[in-house]
């Protein structure tokens, strides 16, 4: 078969709906923009662990301290099943973990701003976790076959997530003035990079056509950003809390929100390497996987010598 | 806005940033790859669910038990090594398609006739 016939035997399973499997023939850029993009994947749950990995000794109850402590082992799950997804298209995992730690791979901004309170670990867990779920939902439904299997069983567990971080807002919001102060504190702080999460606006974003066609992406970012505003604007207006973007509207006429962009280039800065965090989180997961090398060790040790006996 | 005292970063950061930029540790993440397989309930198949790497089929099953059975219901997991499947290739999908009128082989394939009466014979 010819080059063309191929590529229209692969759109039009695309067309129907069919799934995409590891050994089927697939545009080279197909190939690489999964790759890049379940690689990101990957690193943002195993990154975004860190910051709520930090509050685990410090959480203010047994209850929420187990739930935090299952949150981020499910993080660090998820991570090793999109790394085993990635695979499957022909990156070996040691090659993207290589990636992560020589800071030459690209993960979700957001990690790379700082919880300095509890109350972004509520926040977190409610808005970031939300964010996630309305661009995971979407993943469920693309084309290639090993992503959209893990992204079943990561979606499933994601609505955990959410769920604790909007019984811990509630819980908060529900508490003393000061407790309130701190959820607005943080809530005004992590407004803009939710607002940046979904990446820059369908105008300025470099990805072609070609990754929507073939069910890669789902959703534009200006979609996503609308489907994240229209769940969650609501549920945050009723906590009364203030939300930093005066101009934030939604259009009865045209279904639409309208509000003030965030910093596009702190977004851009951010991305590559110089935010406020992406330092100390390279420095935790690289020490972290030195710290982690004696089990390596002791196991490789242990079947060796298993096979020498 | 109000800035709280308490820090909880506790982790030793300064090591870690010493780190960046240093050579990368010896190779020694990427162990073979195994198969999972849950089985939900007695009765039931055991079911693909993912794979893990593990230095061997032991530590493979405590890897699979922490990584697929945080939920789901679980009374025996399987681990394959993924070298030792063999598998047709998606190309070939054509073998399992009949290339004739085969609904003899369902009880769809079969038409309920009236019993046969039986007839006196002189």
């Amino acid at each position: 078969m010819t080059e063309e016939q191929l590529l229209e035997k692969f759109e039009a399973r695309i067309r129907r709906n069919e799934k995409i499997e590891p050994g089927d023939w697939m545009p080279d850029r197909y190939r690489n923009g999964l790759i890049r993009m379940i690689s990101q994947h990957a690193h943002s749950e195993v990154i975004g662990a860190l910051p709520e990995g930090t509050w685990i000794p410090y959480a203010p109850s047994f209850k929420r301290k187990m739930a935090l402590i299952a949150k981020v082992q499910d993080e660090i799950g998820h991570g090793q099943m999109l790394y085993r997804a990635a695979e499957t298209l022909g990156i070996s995992r040691e090659e993207m973990i290589n990636q992560l730690l020589t800071g030459k791979a690209i993960y979700s901004n957001v990690f790379n701003y700082p919880a300095d309170t509890w109350a972004d670990i509520a926040i977190i867990g409610w808005l970031v976790d939300g964010a996630a779920i309305v661009n995971q939902t979407k993943l469920l439904l693309g084309s290639y076959g090993p992503y959209s299997r893990a992204m079943e069983r990561i979606c499933f567990e994601e609505g955990f997530h959410l769920k604790q971080g909007y019984d811990n807002v509630c819980h908060l919001m529900g508490g003393t003035q000061k407790q309130r102060d701190m959820v607005q504190e943080s809530f005004t702080r992590w407004w803009w990079p939710l607002m940046m999460f979904f990446g820059p606006r369908d105008k300025d974003s470099v990805h072609s056509s070609d990754l929507m066609r073939w069910k890669v992406k789902i959703k534009s970012n200006d979609e996503l950003r609308q489907e994240f505003l229209s769940s969650f604007v609501p549920k945050i207006r009723a906590f009364g809390l203030a939300i930093p973007d005066p101009d934030l509207r939604f259009h009865e006429d045209t279904k639409e929100w309208t509000f003030t962009d965030p910093d596009w280039d702190e977004f851009h800065r951010v991305i590559r390497g110089n935010g406020p965090m992406n330092k100390e989180r390279l420095g935790v997961r690289r020490l972290a996987h030195e710290e982690g090398r004696w089990v390596r060790e002791a196991l490789e040790a242990f079947v060796n010598e298993g096979k020498s006996a | 806005m109000k800035r709280y005292s308490f820090t909880c970063y506790h982790q030793p950061i300064e090591e870690g940033l010493a780190l960046l930029g240093g050579p990368l540790p010896d190779h020694d993440t990427q162990w073979p790859e195994w198969e999972v397989f849950i089985q939900e309930r007695r009765g039931g198949s055991h079911i693909n669910v993912g794979a893990v790497h593990a230095p061997d089929g032991e530590m493979a099953l405590i890897l699979a038990k922490e990584t697929f059975t945080r939920r789901q219901p679980c009374v025996n997991l399987w681990i394959v090594n993924t070298q030792d499947i063999h598998s047709t290739r998606y190309e070939d999908e054509a073998i399992f398609q009949s290339t004739f009128d085969r609904s003899y082989r369902n009880t769809t394939g079969f038409k309920l006739e009236k019993p046969v009466q039986a007839t006196e014979v002189s």
